[in-house]
């Protein structure tokens, strides 16, 4: 078991130096802070001065290492833009992000499983065909369409939440939370919708599937045989023989919404990492990408190093082999 | 380091009672600032916003002139001392007093070799006090826009950089966080509440300002809303009181709306396109735009008025030379547009043996307004007389290294005068010959030792109209030898809810809040 451990937190550190190295030759192309730092009167020497001194005429690979180095010891440097600390920059922006990602994934699953269930069950009625064709909608649909869309119907003609923020929020040590304000759960909201969109159709789609599996197998067939109500039937006996694999997807995809969750906090101004992200690549503030690109590939090698690590406690079959 | 909770502890909690009333202006930027700190980036729009909290030694009135603010009176002693009187009776927020000693200090600070700023700052030597509200400024050579300079010198308090150990400018290449980055202490009308990042920044009324408020604030609250249809929504809503960049397309459903308010008017930026004066293109093909009847076929090939009707929706203006009129050194005999005339262009080209040329325009999609649609009718307007350009588009962090790096055979240009004021600020760093000291945004590589000598005259000579006209003289050189095409100076935008009584725009765009009045 030991030895499993290690070999699988070797290779997340490899996946790790991978992304960081890759972050670091695409930063070559990302273009030159120094000409946005300094305003239109600074002269040509004056200019190859400050880029001498941020250490950019440094081949890729020393600046790469460099990073590495301060990074191991968790210096990630402060930011180009606004010369604070990247580290507590992120932190800064992490509850933020964290709140939303929660939020959408508890909406999707709260709207996904109902919906998935009931596609299932009622197969080829009206509504649930009508419900399967939505959800396309949903997989299709740009998430800036639907941001805009949320804002325009219930911020401007009805005008009963707000269009973009975060609200008031309140300290609690380094976390901050806008859960409990009224204005803050009042900007939760339309956000939350806007990227839960996408995943209430694949919880829903995965349930749907995992349904129909299910409910051929005997165990049900013998329910019903014996009797059984049939909301019994579907809702208890069913739907937690298939919740494994939903349970699994959910956790797996926190990380992909934690990064795609940038669109979404741009179209409501929302302050979290993807915006924090999105005005870094603008800036060409490179100690920011690189911070957040190495957080972000982090958080996903995290998570699968877990499911990994869980699958190989449940299922020993996988401790023993030569992986 | 993770856990560490910065500026968020403390400002978290924010205010509920005012929000939102009738002397609250809720401002919705197309950006954040990048800093508290006017000394960390060259960023016109951050020093323009931090002028509500900080003060210079003089400030622009609403006609764009200059004139006193913590200095009362100047005068030019010999030896290039500039001597500055200093106004009795200002403080700063936290009730220390202005003095001579904070002048000095907060020009060594600008001033210091790790100042992004100190460009700002280009002829200064040294400051001296002579006496508590007294200061001499000692420049490198006799230089006529120190005035001009200082308009956007933001004064600190000596004692408080010092108590907080930020007496030199914060260096982002030591890595070290700096206390101004998160707090401020100015002379200003507003002073900041609470600031966090990307989200909101609340700016109170300073009661203890030294000047007559004219405006009847009692709260600025600044929140960046990036996203152009959202920041137009939330205007729609009655979210945000003000904004300064009113996207172009929405202008007509703002100005259908009845509880919102339009200011147009045209920049001080006028956008112009530049050309390769490189012995080969960038392709190592030879280079036709070094020939002037090339350039001037391409100005007449243009239909500058087509563009404003169609790409700008009308709504800028077509200019005949590289400066707005509201720019010192501008003259309107040279501001006439080259007349659109294809035909006589065909014929030009077709002299020079250039049919068929090719060569790359290289613009970018996120600066200039529109900047793609205008670069995309430029290759069909020149492909119509003979020519055979095609377009390199990209972001401006891109696109700029192949402009700066003189492989760009045509391409988009903007420049404001920001923040001097003057024509001198363009001779100086687009059309004088590229070396250390001038000439930074030379990317064609041109050189015209006359207009050189014009622009050098020009830099020492302090009699403000023979100066204005060394400048005139210059751009006339400018003009007649087609360096630049000039193109037109963009619109702009403002919008207003209606709890807004009145606010004052001046082509420099910069929002002046110290003037805004709302209804009571």
């Amino acid at each position: 078991m030991i030895v499993f451990l290690i070999k699988r937190l070797a290779n997340a550190a490899f996946v790790m130096l991978v992304v960081a190295l890759m972050a670091f030759m695409i930063f070559r192309f990302v273009g030159d802070p120094v000409q946005l730092m300094v305003n239109e009167q600074t002269t040509q020497a004056e200019r190859d001065e400050l880029r001498e001194r941020l250490g950019l005429n440094q081949s890729m690979p020393m600046q790469y290492l460099h990073f590495v180095a301060n990074a191991v010891q968790g210096d990630f440097g402060i930011s180009y833009r606004n010369q604070q600390e990247v580290m507590s920059l992120i932190a800064e922006r992490f509850p933020a992000t964290i709140e939303l990602v929660l939020m959408a994934t508890i909406i999707s699953l709260v709207v996904g499983v109902p919906l998935g269930v009931i596609t299932a069950i009622h197969r080829g009625k009206w509504y649930s065909e009508g419900l399967q064709f939505l959800s396309i909608i949903g997989v299709s649909l740009p998430s800036f369409v639907i941001g805009i869309m949320l804002i325009l119907v219930f911020s401007v003609m009805f005008n009963i939440l707000p269009a973009f923020g975060r609200g008031d929020v309140v300290s609690i040590g380094w976390w901050t939370t806008g859960l409990l304000t009224a204005s803050g759960r009042a900007a939760l909201i339309l956000p939350s919708i806007a990227l839960s969109f996408y995943q209430i159709t694949l919880v829903m789609r995965l349930v749907r599937a995992e349904m129909l599996e299910v409910l051929r197998s005997d165990f049900i067939k013998f329910a019903r045989a014996r009797g059984v109500p049939a909301w019994r039937v579907h809702y208890s006996h069913a739907l937690r023989n298939c919740l494994m694999p939903v349970v699994t997807m959910t956790a797996m995809n926190i990380g992909s919404l934690i990064a795609f969750a940038l669109i979404t906090e741009t179209v409501f101004q929302w302050p979290g990492m993807g915006l924090l992200f999105i005005q870094a690549v603008t800036f060409v503030d490179i100690p920011v990408m690189a911070a957040y690109l190495c957080i972000v590939s982090f958080i996903f090698v995290a998570l699968n190093t877990l499911v990994d690590i869980t699958y190989a406690l449940i299922d020993p079959r996988l401790r023993n082999a030569k992986a | 380091m993770f856990f560490k909770s910065t500026l968020l502890a403390g400002v978290a909690i924010a205010c509920f009672a005012t929000a939102g009333s009738a002397q609250t202006l809720r401002w919705g930027a197309a950006r954040d600032i990048n800093s508290l700190d006017p000394y960390s980036y060259g960023s016109t729009f951050t020093i323009s916003f931090l002028n509500h909290v900080y003060e210079g030694l003089v400030r622009y009135n609403a006609d764009l002139q200059i004139e006193p603010a913590l200095a009362t009176e100047w005068e030019v002693l010999p030896n290039n001392i500039w001597r500055f009187k200093l106004r009795h009776g200002v403080k700063f927020h936290d009730g220390a007093d202005f003095t001579a000693d904070d002048v000095v200090s907060s020009l060594a600070r600008v001033s210091h070799p790790d100042s992004p700023l100190k460009g700002n700052l280009p002829a200064y030597k040294s400051a001296t006090k002579v006496d508590d509200y007294t200061v001499d400024i000692e420049l490198v050579g006799t230089y006529p826009l120190l005035l001009n300079d200082l308009t956007n010198i933001h004064m600190f308090d000596a004692g408080w950089l010092k108590d907080h150990n930020a007496e030199l400018p914060t260096d982002v290449a030591k890595k070290v966080e700096g206390y101004p980055t998160f707090h401020a202490n100015g002379t200003g009308p507003f002073s900041v509440e609470s600031r966090v990042p990307d989200s909101k920044t609340v700016l109170v009324v300073n009661d203890n300002w030294w000047d007559t408020p004219k405006h009847n604030l009692k709260r600025i609250e600044f929140t960046p809303i990036a996203s152009d249809a959202t920041r137009v929504a939330a205007l729609l809503s009655g979210e945000i009181d003000f904004t300064e960049k009113a996207p172009v397309q929405d202008l007509p459903r703002l100005e259908a709306t009845p509880s919102v308010k339009v200011m147009e008017a045209n920049e001080l930026r006028t956008i112009m396109f530049g050309f390769n004066f490189h012995d080969k293109l960038a392709n190592g093909q030879p280079n036709f735009f070094q020939h002037k009847e090339m350039r001037e076929a391409v100005a007449l090939a243009i239909d500058l008025n087509l563009i404003r009707d169609k790409v700008m929706r009308g709504k800028s203006r077509v200019t005949g030379t590289v400066v707005a009129p509201a720019i010192p050194g501008y003259d309107a005999a040279l501001d006439v547009p080259t007349a659109y005339d294809p035909d006589k262009a065909a014929a030009m080209i077709k002299e020079l043996g250039a049919e068929g040329f090719a060569f790359e325009i290289v613009c970018a999609n996120d600066v200039w307004l529109n900047e793609e649609e205008i670069c995309n009718a430029m290759v069909s307007m020149l492909t119509r007389v003979g020519l055979k350009p095609t377009l390199s588009i990209g972001p401006n962090a891109v696109q700029q290294i192949k402009q700066t790096n003189g492989e760009a055979d045509m391409f988009s240009f903007g420049w404001a005068n920001e923040p001097m004021l003057d024509a001198y600020s363009i001779l100086l760093q687009v059309f004088q010959t590229k070396s250390d000291k001038a000439g930074v945004f030379n990317w064609g590589g041109w050189s015209y030792p006359e207009l050189d000598k014009l622009i050098i005259a020009a830099s020492t000579e302090l009699d403000r109209t023979k100066r204005l006209a060394l400048e005139s003289q210059a751009l006339k050189i400018v003009k007649d030898e087609s360096i630049m095409l000039p193109f037109h100076q963009q619109p702009m935008a403002w919008a207003t809810s209606d709890k807004v009584e009145s606010v004052v725009q001046l082509s420099d765009n910069k929002g002046r809040h110290w003037l805004t009045r709302m209804t009571e």
